[in-house]
């Protein structure tokens, strides 16, 4: 107990659990912002394409929701802002002028970005078909852009570049060289595919559970079908692009690989741990499968894998156990959702069906939790393994966290609003759900969303039912088309 | 050493990013005051429905200059922005408490039911928009005070309480509700409601005389606790402090004299803050933190400067015409042969049988095997040949 105690009273652990829990909670946001538009766009397409009016209602629905998600996640990124400050004056002190110019492209990416989800939702009523589904593309690319620039901040940590330093000091930077890094392409292929694949099965997930309930319309179907495809096609891809990227993090930081795969000495024919907890040395509980690790990096038992051996121990990661079982657990569930669409894809290419089993529809009921476990997993691979440094051989973490007293006590706080902003963002889209499916026509048109035009002066003033068709009521329920519950 | 015209440029860059700040999250955190100032759910739910309509549409652009000021600071000035936010650590995690808490009851109050949900998040929220005004004023007082160490070992309490931090604290809270409530009157008029004009232009007054009180006693206080900033308001500045002056005094002008005009109340109300946080800067002119850290001192290198005006361009270029464009569609009317969601809701229930006619006809077995076998092979030809191009590498 007393060496507990003694560990968070040292400034790097608590900071380090802050800057984590920010990062882990704003990331799920963030994928919402990189990837919701272009799932949103897809449905509105199929809707004016098709003349589809329930592919329509879910774009405009789901329009509201990400209102709700972008503007939580504009107040958890305000938050990290302050954090690289509150946290981390020692790095932004020191490399404030290199790894600040991503963070400035970023601004802008989603500046942008929160005018564009404006003019998205003010112009369902207001823009022609067309026009409208073409407004929303600024939010994809300034998603994908914006995911590039602060990607590359982080990528920068790892590989850092485009600076000179004389005496500890700054002297020159090259911001071109600290943006395309040499992580840059990697971390950000790797962290798009999974905002993509995150917001598609999530977004899946939700409909999936609709369907098990027995709700078989279009629009469960459809709302089922279009981000699931999305995500499903991202899938094989993420796979590839981990196995490229792991062959690259086996030569740019081996350290960190070592930790990642249990490599304790260099050495050849080095074998794949699945599993298994590292005590004193030794893999206890794991599955070794003989020279397939240095055959994954060098297509040959005999490829040299550098173990951890190679640093002192002082320069070593901590928590291995906690980086090798993160990493498995990213790497199954990535095979788990790739078999998910592989099978799904199958049935379509033969039977033009979706599958409505509950043997595929449960496990995609929860493929989106899973999606966000098997990122934040790589999270903490990426992040927990460049430990003990912040930027990679140049910077400790004890240099550069604040000397400031208090940390511990915003941790809690940060702890509790997280959780709030959590109710927040699950429960807003819930009660909007329910509203959906219960509440009369009119009230959905009168919804106010963030970013959204008020309701009271526009939309609602002066719209009818068109004659002849009877007013939704809660009391048709096998007809209505309402959303499902989130799991 | 003097600052190269790179640190100035980016320094006035800054600078205009705060007074953007101070007027439009001024505004916004106001408008928040107002709200918890406005009495009981049935007394105040006029002005609280005002509020609320003007501060949706530009609560979110108000953030982003709040990041832009971070980032800058951040980028071109790193050693101050590491002293600012060490030594003023528990000021600034109070501030962003009150954001964090402003937005998770902003976000929420909407969606919430009930009526004690309704309050309490509606509690959260103004509550959160008088604590955080407060501490940024503290963190701006302690500043331009001097009292940030260039390289401070931790917090630094003195620097954030002292008589000057505390009433800059409080001058802050004043002048954004009065910003909040001279924006807030010509709202009301745009909307013709006249009760809440003078409800409004009453509150604007008294707020505006607070202000300018608070003010007065702010910079009597400088005299003493800031002799460098003291003399250059009181010297290259003084035009500046001249002109906030006598935008304050002509605001109230206005206010009594009934003359709502929206570009000249408007504008004149933005003189008199932004002209404050220009004085400000060139008070401070050439220290980021009077005395101890000069500008050329704590600037980042050339390139990164240059950069930062590089995007500082850029979000001009972009934002602008994405801004004109939010705004034509704000003003525009509701096109009469788009659907609503409820047409489309009715639609989709008339129309309930599968469309998969729509789809293409499945081809026939045998095709659809060799179209397959090709893909595959394809494939696995694509998978092998990156594979082979990373072993190279």
């Amino acid at each position: 107990m007393v060496a507990v105690v003694h560990v968070l009273a040292v400034n790097p652990v608590p900071a380090r659990s802050q800057m984590g829990s920010s990062l882990g909670f704003h990331i799920i946001l963030a994928c919402f912002g990189v990837a919701f538009a272009a799932v949103t766009m897809t449905a509105e397409w199929i809707g004016i394409r098709r003349g589809d009016p329930a592919a329509l209602l879910l774009a405009r629905r789901w329009s509201k929701v990400m209102a709700v998600l972008v503007a939580v996640g504009a107040v958890s990124g305000t938050v990290l802002s302050y954090e690289m400050g509150l946290l981390w004056p020692g790095l932004m002190g020191r490399f404030g002028a290199a790894i600040g110019f991503p963070f400035s492209m970023e601004g802008i990416f989603f500046f942008l970005e929160a005018i564009f989800v404006g003019v998205y939702l003010y112009g369902w009523d207001r823009l022609p078909p067309w026009a409208h589904w073409w407004s929303g593309m600024p939010i994809v690319v300034s998603g994908v852009l914006g995911a590039l620039s602060v990607v590359a901040a982080n990528s920068w940590m790892n590989s850092p570049a485009g600076y000179t330093l004389s005496h500890g000091k700054l002297t020159s930077v090259d911001p071109w060289s600290v943006f395309f890094n040499a992580s840059t392409p990697y971390e950000t292929a790797h962290m798009v595919l999974a905002a993509y694949m995150v917001t598609g099965f999530l977004v899946a997930g939700v409909y999936a559970v609709g369907l098990l309930r027995g709700r078989r319309d279009r629009y469960h179907r459809l709302g089922f079908a279009v981000p699931f495809t999305i995500a499903g096609i991202c899938a094989p891809l993420q796979v590839m692009m981990g196995d490229i990227i792991a062959r690259f993090i086996a030569s740019n930081q081996p350290v960190k690989f070592a930790a990642m795969e249990y490599v304790t000495t260099t050495t050849r024919d080095a074998p794949e741990w699945m599993g298994g907890i590292f005590i004193n040395g030794k893999v206890y509980f794991g599955a070794a499968i003989p020279a397939f690790d240095s055959i994954l990096v060098g297509f040959s038992p005999h490829t040299k894998v550098i173990g951890w051996d190679s640093v002192p121990p002082s320069q070593r990661p901590p928590l291995v156990t906690l980086i090798h079982l993160s990493f498995d657990l990213m790497v199954g569930i990535g095979f788990f959702l790739l078999a998910l669409a592989a099978w799904q894809g199958w049935w379509w290419w033969f039977h033009r069906r979706l599958l409505v089993t509950p043997w595929f529809l449960v496990p995609s009921a929860v493929s989106g939790v899973a999606a966000v476990a098997a990122m934040e997993a790589g999270w903490v691979v990426t992040e927990v393994g460049r430990q003990p440094w912040i930027v990679y051989r140049v910077l400790l973490v004890s240099q550069a966290v604040t000397p400031s007293g208090g940390v511990i006590v915003t941790l809690a706080v940060i702890l509790v609003l997280y959780a709030v902003l959590t109710v927040v963002s699950i429960g807003v889209p819930m009660v909007m759900s329910r509203r959906w499916r219960r509440g009369t026509p009119a009230e959905e048109d009168a919804e106010q969303v963030p970013y959204g035009p008020s309701p009271g002066r526009f939309s609602l003033a002066g719209h009818t039912a068109p004659p002849g068709v009877p007013p939704a009521s809660p009391g048709v329920p096998p007809a209505s088309p309402g959303g499902p519950e989130a799991p | 050493m003097s600052p190269s015209p790179e640190d100035i440029a980016v320094a006035a860059i800054l600078f205009v990013v705060i007074a953007a700040y101070a007027l439009f999250g001024g505004a916004d955190f106001g408008g928040g005051i107002w709200d918890l100032l406005a009495g009981g759910a049935e007394r105040g739910a006029a002005p609280r429905e005002l509020i609320d309509e003007s501060i949706t549409p530009v609560w979110e652009g108000n953030h982003v200059w709040l990041v832009f000021v971070l980032v800058l600071l951040w980028t071109a000035f790193p050693p101050a922005f590491a002293a600012i936010f060490t030594a003023l650590f528990v000021p600034l995690s109070l501030s962003l408490l009150g954001i964090v808490l402003r937005g998770v009851g902003f976000a929420f109050r909407h969606t919430a039911e009930r009526l004690h949900m309704r309050q309490l998040t509606g509690a959260t929220f103004a509550a959160a928009s008088l604590i955080t005004p407060f501490f940024m004023g503290t963190v701006v007082g302690a500043v331009a005070t001097g009292q940030v160490p260039v390289h401070p070992a931790g917090n630094v309490l003195a620097a954030w309480t002292s008589p000057t931090a505390i009433l800059t604290g409080f001058l802050f809270v004043a002048a954004c509700a009065y910003i909040s409530a001279v924006f807030l009157v010509l709202e009301a008029r745009k909307r013709g409601q006249q009760d809440l004009t003078r409800y409004f232009s009453l509150r604007a007054t008294v707020a505006g005389v607070l202000t300018g009180a608070l003010a007065g006693a702010t910079f009597a206080e400088l005299s003493t606790s800031a002799p460098y900033v003291y003399a250059r308001l009181t010297g290259i500045a003084l035009p500046l402090v001249a002109i906030s002056i006598a935008a304050g005094i002509g605001v109230l002008g206005m206010l009594w004299l009934r003359w709502y005009h929206p570009l000249f109340l408007r504008g004149t109300a933005a003189i008199a803050v932004a002209a404050v946080v220009f004085g400000w800067g060139l008070a401070q002119y050439p220290y980021l933190v009077p005395s101890s850290l000069s500008l050329a001192a704590g600037s980042a290198p050339t390139a990164t400067l240059v950069a930062e005006f590089v995007v500082a361009g850029l979000a001009v270029l972009l934002v602008v015409p994405a801004f004109a464009l939010l705004y034509f569609l704000q003003q525009r009317r509701v096109l009469t042969a788009a659907e609503t969601d409820a047409d489309l809701r009715l639609a989709a229930q008339l129309e309930q049988a599968p469309r998969r006619q729509h789809a293409a006809a499945p081809a026939p077995t045998s095709a659809r095997r060799t179209r397959t076998l090709v893909l595959v092979v394809l494939a696995i030809r694509v998978i092998r040949d990156v594979l082979s191009r990373s072993h190279r590498r």
